[in-house]
Parts: structure tokens; sequence; C-alpha cells
């Protein structure tokens, strides 16, 4: 788990995680908002179903894809969390217009 | 600076990476007289050395530190240098006639340049060990990364483990942030000292040898370190629950865990370097390909130059330095400077480089990762992506398969998204090992572009001609 150390004037984003609603701050990717909520598997993968997370932070590994705003296999380390954005999980192999 | 200038079709000089080399490559062309463009894929400058150094949330000085905030020194004279700034632009290919693909906001667009810098930087290096896949492990980089953005630590019981000065440097930083380390696994061989020794003069008069001290000296007092780990593996079902490590001969000691933190080391990041076709060569110090380069960091494509870590791992004030030199070296080649100004403006960041570089050598050798957690055995996951195993790779070549290309078709191996960056350097060494030859003769994977992935929709929407639509088009 991850927590945050004190921060006093940062603006707070609201945003959906699988439908349930989450407390972000600006600024932060939407794979350490993820975190800093207690969501540490973000997807299955495609070939066994083993849960990941967020590994490098940094874009290269691309254990983090998200879907974001419907869109899928988003890198979350690399995305700003925006006011509404809604995230999914993913699970397992795409699916085509998905 | 201009962050919100759209982007042109063609520009004097394209630099990639806001990291240190980067950003004073930028800095300098512009104020050069180039017009220059710099893309990052971060959505603010810096690089992962400086990673939000104009907004960390971290901003107690000492947390961090002070080599963290000489960043902000190179952010400032870039965003005032007039170079364009395209945040948040992720390269996706770059010709060998300097034609760039760079899909920013899900968009993608076409432009040239007379002449690229690559300052690409660095990725931390593989560390296949049993359950490195597991959720809860994550590098040592990726948690600097989330304090250095967000402020954010992990928490409940934390075990670092592995090689190298970022592992004390964040165990010193968490410290500082009040965060409790269970332990902190030391897995340098103890050979390296030896092969070290030799260096050690040089060591002793860098920039590194006092800071290194002391921030042993700051956390060795206060986390419990294991020297000496031989053999190291995560285990769990749907996340990391405890460290398995031993030590040499002696029997296995389990910790529980809930966020264990890896690393051994840096290496190039070379995908767009290689996928470009520029030559790259093997390290047999720094155990990793690395571009061949001039003194200016010009590769062997004409008009790309490779600054900063990319080119060859030597830290970031180094760094900087390159960056300058490969601006300086782009002026002159575009007309800009005659080579004698070049030289005689080159000659104090050549100085500055060569005093930078000290002390690397012995650096390269002390944390040397040792051959187990570079090439790994049995089930332990080679390629993440895919999710091949080192067997699968051994019996690959057990089946004739010669080297990293061919791997790919029997297994998919380096494949996934993320294109080899998690796999590369150990399946070349592991088919090395199994082949008995040398790395360099094994080779690396040929990349293509797209270097990194964009959908099928953002490459249909390319502006196309009418040549091209006709070439594909029937009646």
């Amino acid at each position: 788990m991850f927590q945050r150390l004190k921060r006093s004037e940062a603006r707070t984003v609201s945003l959906s995680v699988d439908g349930r609603p989450v407390t972000a701050f600006s600024g932060d990717s939407v794979a350490a908002a993820l975190l800093a909520a207690g969501i540490l598997a973000c997807r299955t993968t495609p070939v066994s179903g083993a849960p990941r997370a967020p590994y490098c932070m940094m874009g290269v590994c691309f254990e983090c894809l998200v879907t974001i705003d419907g869109v899928g296999s988003r890198q979350a380390c690399l995305a700003r969390v925006r006011d509404g954005m809604r995230i999914e999980t993913q699970q397992g192999r795409r699916e085509a217009g998905r | 600076m201009t962050a919100a200038s759209p982007i042109k079709e063609h520009y004097d000089l394209a630099v990639v990476g806001a990291g240190p080399a980067g950003l004073a490559a930028a800095t300098l062309a512009a104020r050069l007289g180039l017009d220059t463009v710099l893309f990052d894929e971060q959505t603010a400058p810096g690089g992962q050395i400086y990673r939000s150094v104009t907004e960390t949330p971290a901003g107690e000085p000492t947390l961090l530190g002070a080599d963290y905030w000489h960043g902000a020194g190179l952010v400032g004279p870039f965003m005032e240098s007039g170079a364009q700034y395209v945040p948040g632009a992720t390269i996706w290919s770059i010709s060998r006639e300097r034609e760039i693909g760079v899909s920013v906001g899900g968009c993608s667009r076409l432009l040239t340049a007379r002449h690229i810098v690559l300052a690409t930087g660095a990725l931390e290096r593989p560390f296949p060990i049993p359950g490195w896949t597991l959720p809860g492990v994550m590098t040592c980089g990726a948690a600097q990364i989330l304090l250095k953005s967000s402020g954010l630590v992990a928490s409940g019981k934390i075990v670092l483990a592995g090689t190298g000065p970022l592992l004390w440097l964040l165990a010193a930083q968490y410290l500082r942030a009040g965060v409790t380390i269970e332990a902190l696994l030391d897995t340098t061989p103890a050979g390296n000292w030896a092969a070290a020794l030799p260096y050690l003069p040089g060591f002793l008069v860098s920039s590194y040898a006092a800071k290194g001290l002391r921030l042993v000296r700051e956390v060795k007092h206060r986390v419990k370190i294991v020297r000496g780990v031989t053999a190291l593996a995560a285990k769990g079902g749907d996340r990391v629950e405890e460290v398995v490590y031993r030590r040499g001969e002696a029997g296995e000691v389990r910790l529980p865990v809930e966020t264990l933190l890896l690393h051994q080391g840096v290496a190039p990041n070379v995908n767009l370097a290689n996928s470009i076709g520029c030559t790259h060569r093997w390290d047999e110090a720094q155990l990793c390909f690395t571009p061949v380069v001039d003194e200016w960091g010009m590769s062997t494509v004409p008009g790309i130059a490779i600054a900063g870590d990319g080119a060859g791992i030597a830290g970031a004030m180094a760094a900087e330095h390159r960056g300058r030199l490969a601006a300086l070296d782009a002026a002159h080649r575009l007309g800009k400077i005659d080579a004698r100004r070049r030289d005689r403006d080159a000659a104090p960041h050549a100085a500055a480089l060569a005093r930078a570089e000290r002390g690397r050598r012995f650096l390269d050798l002390l944390y040397r990762p040792a051959e187990a957690f570079r090439v790994p055995a049995g089930e332990t996951l080679v390629c993440r992506c895919e999710e091949v195993t080192a067997r699968q790779v051994l019996e690959a070549v057990a089946l004739g398969c010669q080297g990293p290309n061919q791997l790919k078709s029997f297994l998919r191996c380096g494949m996934g998204p993320c294109q080899g960056r998690l796999c590369g350097l150990t399946v070349t060494e592991l088919i090395a090992r199994a082949r008995g030859v040398p790395p360099s003769e094994i080779g690396y994977y040929r990349l293509r572009p797209p270097v990194k992935p964009i959908t099928l929709a953002e490459l249909a929407a390319l502006p196309q001609t009418e040549a091209a639509a006709k070439a594909v088009l029937r009646g």
C-alpha cells in the first residue's frame, strides 16, 4: 500500500474506478491515484490471467494498462488525472470494439 | 518556451526527452539560433532524475536532496530559451531521413527535422527473479517517481533488494520521509570489491565518493542491512506476501512483506536509436548494449546524435554536459557556428564532462549485478508481457534458436507492448550463456516502428499524399 506525505494546498480531483468514486490530487498520474486509493492490481494479463500492478512508473513496462474514458490499454503512469475521468481496470484479453 | 504553439512540419533540431541531456541540448541549441523543438513523454520537464522538479509535492528541500533540486536550474533556462516544448508527446517513429512520428493527446502527426538529438535516458535493468511480476513488487525507480511526483511512499512492511546507488538513495529518502524499512537485501557480489579496487583512487576524487559514503552511513544504522544475498524470490498469491532470500550456503530466510522494491542498476533506453538503425555494441563493463557515438554524441546514422545516459550510463551531471556538446555540434553542422567557435565553446563542457565521469568505472565494477540475477532459470518469467519463462527460452535454444530475433518466432518473446524493454538484456545473456558465445555475438532485438504502440485509428488518421492513397486503393 501507499500513503501520502502531508500535503496542504493541493486541489482534489474526482474520478471513478470501475464505477466507484475515488479522490485524487491534481498532478497525480492515474497510476499514482490508483495506488494511493489502495488499488494495486490494475489489470490481469491476456496470457494467463495473472494480476499485474504498476512496475516502472516511467512508461516502459506497460504493466499499468487501464481503460481511460473508454479508450483501452492506456498507460496509467503517463496519463494525468482529470476531474470526472472514468477509469476501468482491464481483465485479460482485450476485445475488439471496446 | 511556447507550450501551446502548434507543432510545425519542420524544425532545424528536434530533441527527444526532457531529462538533463535533452533540457541542456535544447536550451543551448535555441540560444544559438536553431529552430528547436523538445518532445517529452512526461507531462512536466525533468526526466526521471529531476521528475516533477517544478511541481513536486515532496517540497521539503532535504527530503529529495540537493542533487535533485539542481534540476530546477536546467528547467528555468530551458523555459526562457525560445525552444518549443511539447510535453505528453510519445515519439513512435523516426526514419533515417529524420521524419518523426509523434502522438500527442491521442492524435498523431509527422514532421521532419534537419538534425535530431535523442536524449531518451536510461531504464532500470531487468531484475528477473521468481515472482517479480506480483503486484506489490516494483522498482526502486518507480517508488522514487511516486515520491517525487505525488508525494507517495510505501506503507506497511517494506523491503528493498538489489545493488547500486539508487537502492541506497531511495532508502535514505524513505527514512527522511519517516518510512520504516524492514530490511535492505544487498545482492552486490562480494568479489566485486576486488575488481573495483584498482579504480578506487579515481572514485575518491569524484563527487560520488563523499555523497555515497554519507548515504550508506545515513541508512546502515537505521535499517537492517543483509549483505551477500545470493538468491531472492517474491512469493504470494494475488500480491506479494513474503520475500525469500539466501546468503551462499546458508538456509532460506523468509520475511513478510507488502512492498518489495527492486533495483540492480540502469541501462541505456536504446529502443528509438535501435529502430533508426544506429549501430550498438555490447559494453562488457556495463553489461548492456550502447550506441556507438563520437565525442559529440553523433551516432552512425547521419543527422542523429545521442546525448545523456541513452548513449551509455554516465549519470545526470555528465548527461547535461553531453547535451551541450551535442547542441554545439548540431549548431555547427547546421551552419550556425563555425568549427572554431564550436570547439572553443565546447572546451569547458568537455572538461566538466571529464570531471563528471570520474569514478564511474569504480561504480560500474562495484555494482556489477551478479549473473544469478541477470540470467534466470526454470520457471522464472523472462518476458513479462508474453509470460515466457527461462526454461522455454533454453528449450528454444536447444531446438536451434540462434538469437533474440528468432526467439520472437519461437515464443513471441519480446513482442508484447513493452517491446523488449523489460526482457531484451536478459534474453541476450540467457542465449549467450546457453550457446557458450559472448553477448556481443548474440546481439539484441531488431526493433521497428512504431516503437511505442499507437492505435490503428491514429495511424489511419495521418494525412496522406494522393500517391500513397493510390498505391493501396483500387479503382
